[in-house]
């Protein structure tokens, strides 16, 4: 029994940290709520009460996988860049500004587009990388500047050079339909972004885990003197793994712009990519364990948002709520002693020893 | 004889699951020295933390003088009267001799402003009651580490220490210096102080302990006299088998130079001539020991033969092409291995398995990868069979190393090094802090591979490792090499010591060609 849990030690953590997390928020809805019966069942509930809701959750997800993604390989190399939020958001106008401006048929138009979103995302993550390959600035205090200065021009793009007038509120034009990506299931807004999330999440494994340059990230995240020591170049690492993500940030943006607005609709930044932090650190950095955690946000998330909406808990104790829940899941030394005193007993009996 | 401190049944593990102290009992007599030997992770130094405060024990009691002592850290130590001066010394570099001592209690004016003076005539007094000369204005980043250690000794002794613990304090000594300590911890004895001296070293060990204690696996299997105890008693103790003290045999015949060094220099980026104009020629088929005092340049040096570092001038040539500006992993693919002076930050990745350590310097190349693609299978078969042919004792190619012991962990850096089939073998510091057993095999693996026609440079602060197995011996001493030992046969420890403390040097060694 003991050695069972010592196994699977990370994952009973978290399945506690959720217990925990939840009946903090039931005991704050209940301080907080007139009827926290009906407050409680919209939040942990809600989202499978309606088939709307549901699709939300799939629909918040996607965008949130392809920036865990993003952030697990820079993460993987020990790079802590956290300019997801700047490449998607600039990655996404960048996008936009291409596909109003271009005609063609979707088979080509809609690969270009998701192409020259990723490009233009993995050019501005190039910034902080060679700051920090070449400089050693910290890519983690410019990647976080640069996302103001990504917002700010993604937003004076679309404003001034793209902005649709006869919309009534402030939006770019609309995509051409040889741009959007479909919605596959009827009477909801779940489109091909998702299905090409979960395709990258097993690209993004299979680069990782089975190619060389996979080896080679992996190598400069376990001990960056070690793989200088062996003969890798850390350069390189650090400014691939740096790319990537503002690559696959730019794409996973892009692939909600085409897929559910169909223009850029965003006058502040959504998020998705300190979301995509959150997830990279539930699921440890791995691309497959970053699926599950991103749908669990995006659960939180839709949820959060029915309570909003249903309940008359403000929508401050919906993100307290939120963050506790994630705080618990990601404290590393949360049940410590408690592994601690196992491995103890296991070794007094000569079992680890 | 009466006990001052007795520790009973003494178990501590700790939070990765390591058993380092098992049912241990020791008792130490008053006015005594008392080594406590044994290989490394034997568990001699987890029971002096236990002592000290710094770890506690999950069983087990400790009396200092006939009462039970609770220590819950080494505050608690030090009010008692336990001083102990570790391995890798605890003082302030920028600071003076005299703040040193008084770090802690410090003598104030006006209650606020530091009393120098006052401070400096604490030190000279308490140097002068215990006759340790220490320069009380003299910052400790200035002095020599056998001073240094001295600082440490006079620094328990003006906190009242009775008992004074020492971990391995001879380590990081020159043979001149160990004489110096040892005259001061007889005096320290006569003046009725006890001391506990904790050393793996067994000569030293005869020549001052008055009891021994001898730990093996995280027990103690006995204590003794010393007078009672042979060196191979201990030894045999400590290992629990024979070991060998033997040199090993100069080569019957020297081959060519492999690895030429010409004027090397390094000028480090404060500014300081860390290296000046090394020249020397490492031949096939010998082992060329470099001995120094550490951080007299050693460690540069090395980094600069692997390509870690680049020389500000000086010529480096594998088998007659030059090495100098090329990276790491291209000299690696001329010939050159290097066996790490930090094993744990710069020989492995701790975290991952055995096999993503294994493939470091070869994940790219044929049989381990195709195009892009590694290829797990036969690098699982490469690991396994390294793991069976180096005697690694780990589960599996995909153990994870930090689940290894300290010698296996340096068996896995010696067995990827070794099998990249190498030229020229750079080996620093290769056997610190592993257990007898993983230095012999170390040692054999390097002895078999000179005999194979490589040509060695060993780099160690282990003086009788350098003994041992070198056919040459280069002494560097401030950047510069000092001294050159052709014939090492009636070399000893002694006759290297006043170089490696720059009181001795050879006339025009350096400039000339030590080959």
């Amino acid at each position: 029994m003991e050695r069972f849990l010592l196994k699977y030690f990370t994952l009973i953590r978290v399945i506690i940290a959720i217990a925990i997390g939840i009946v903090i928020s039931v005991f704050l809805i209940y301080l907080i709520s007139e009827e926290p019966g009906f407050s409680l069942r919209s939040f942990l509930l809600g989202p499978f009460l309606s088939r709307s809701r549901l699709a939300h959750v799939f629909e918040t997800a996607s965008p949130i996988i392809f920036c865990g993604l993003a952030i697990a390989v820079a993460f993987q190399a020990k790079q802590f860049n956290i300019g997801a939020e700047g490449s998607l958001y600039l990655g996404a106008a960048l996008g936009t500004a291409f596909a109003v401006s271009t005609n063609m048929p979707a088979f080509i138009h809609i690969p270009l587009v998701l192409l020259m979103a990723g490009l233009a995302g993995a050019t501005w993550s190039f910034i902080p990388a060679i700051l920090k390959a070449r400089w050693k600035a910290s890519e983690l205090v410019s990647s976080l500047m640069l996302n103001y200065v990504a917002y700010f021009l993604g937003l004076y793009l679309m404003n001034f050079h793209f902005r649709d007038k006869e919309a009534g509120y402030l939006v770019s034009y609309e995509l051409p339909e040889s741009a959007w990506l479909a919605q596959f299931i009827p009477d909801t807004r779940i489109h091909y972004g998702i299905i090409l999330a979960l395709v990258f999440a097993l690209l993004v494994y299979y680069f990782l885990y089975h190619t060389t340059t996979g080896y080679e990230i992996r190598s400069t995240g376990f001990n960056e003197r070690f793989a200088r020591f062996g003969g890798i170049s850390v350069f390189k690492v650090v400014v691939l793994c740096q790319v990537i993500l503002g690559f696959l940030a730019a794409f996973g943006g892009m692939t909600e712009v085409m897929g559910i607005h169909r223009r850029f609709v965003w006058q502040f930044s959504p998020g998705y990519g300190w979301d995509g932090i959150i997830v990279a650190i539930i699921g440890r950095n791995h691309p497959l364990l970053i699926i599950p955690a991103s749908f669990f946000l995006a659960y939180l998330r839709v949820g959060g948002r029915v309570l909003n909406l249903m309940s008359d808990v403000p929508a401050e104790m919906i993100t307290v709520i939120q963050s506790i829940i994630i705080l618990l899941i990601t404290a590393e030394a949360f049940l410590s002693q408690w592994k601690y005193r196992v491995t103890l007993r296991q070794a007094e009996r000569g079992g680890a020893a | 004889m009466e006990t001052i401190l007795e520790a009973k049944d003494i178990l501590k593990v700790y939070e990765n699951g390591v058993v380092a102290n098992r049912g241990v009992s020791v008792a130490i007599e008053k006015n005594t020295i008392h080594a406590i030997v044994g290989e490394n992770g034997a568990g001699k130094t987890t029971l002096m933390k236990v002592i000290f405060g710094i770890e506690q024990a999950q069983e087990g009691e400790i009396f200092f003088k006939g009462e039970k002592a609770n220590i819950r850290s080494p505050h608690d130590a030090i009010r008692m009267g336990i001083g102990m001066v570790h391995q890798h010394l605890m003082l302030a570099p920028d600071l003076t001799v005299a703040e040193n001592m008084i770090l802690g209690n410090e003598p104030r004016r006006a209650r606020v402003f530091l009393d120098t003076e006052r401070a400096v005539e604490i030190t000279e007094h308490v140097a002068q009651q215990y006759g340790l000369q220490v320069p009380p204005d003299r910052k400790i980043k200035d002095l020599p580490i056998g001073v240094r250690q001295r600082v440490e000794i006079l620094k328990a002794l003006f906190r009242n220490a009775e008992l004074l613990i020492l971990d391995e304090p001879t380590s990081v000594l020159t043979p001149q210096e160990t004489e110096v300590l040892f005259k001061t911890l007889k005096d320290l004895k006569e003046q009725g102080k006890t001391i506990i001296f904790i050393s793996h070293k067994l000569k030293e060990v005869k020549q001052i302990a008055d009891r021994v204690t001898i730990m093996r696996d995280s027990r103690v299997i006995d204590t003794r006299e010393a007078g009672e105890l042979t060196e191979h008693d201990i030894a045999h103790l400590m290992v629990g088998r024979d070991i060998s003290f033997e040199r090993l045999p100069a080569p019957v015949q020297l081959g060519k130079p492999v690895l030429r060094v010409r004027d090397l220099s390094y000028v480090n980026d404060e500014g300081i001539l860390v290296l000046n104009k090394i020249s020397f020629d490492i031949r096939a088929g010998e082992i060329l020991g470099l001995a120094g005092v550490v951080g007299n340049g050693q460690t540069e040096l090395i980094r600069i033969l692997t390509g870690l570092l680049e020389p500000s001038e000086g010529e480096i040539a594998l088998q007659g092409e030059t090495l100098v500006g090329l990276s790491p992993r291209k000299i690696r693919e001329k010939g050159l291995c290097h066996i790490p002076e930090d094993r744990i930050e710069e020989g492995v990745a701790e975290e991952t398995t055995l096999e993503e350590n294994f493939i470091l310097d070869r994940y790219y190349k044929r049989g381990f990868s195709k195009g892009l693609r590694l290829s797990w299978k036969s690098i699982s078969e490469h690991s396994e069979d390294l793991i069976k042919r180096f005697n690694i004792l780990a589960q599996s190619s995909k153990t994870p190393v930090s689940s290894l012991s300290g010698g296996n962990i340096q068996k896995v850096v010696v067995a990827r090094e070794l099998s990249a089939d190498p030229e020229v073998i750079i080996a620093a510091h290769p056997t610190r802090g592993i257990d007898v057993g993983s230095e012999e095999m170390v040692h054999r693996l390097l002895r078999e591979a000179r005999d194979r026609g490589k040509g060695i440079f060993l780099a160690s602060a282990d003086l009788d490792e350098i003994l041992k197995l070198c056919t040459r011996v280069i002494v560097m001493y401030n950047g510069e090499i000092v001294a050159h030992f052709q014939d090492m046969s009636a070399v000893t420890g002694k006759d290297l010591g006043p170089y490696m403390l720059g009181v001795q040097r050879e006339e025009a060694v350096s400039g000339k060609v030590s080959a």
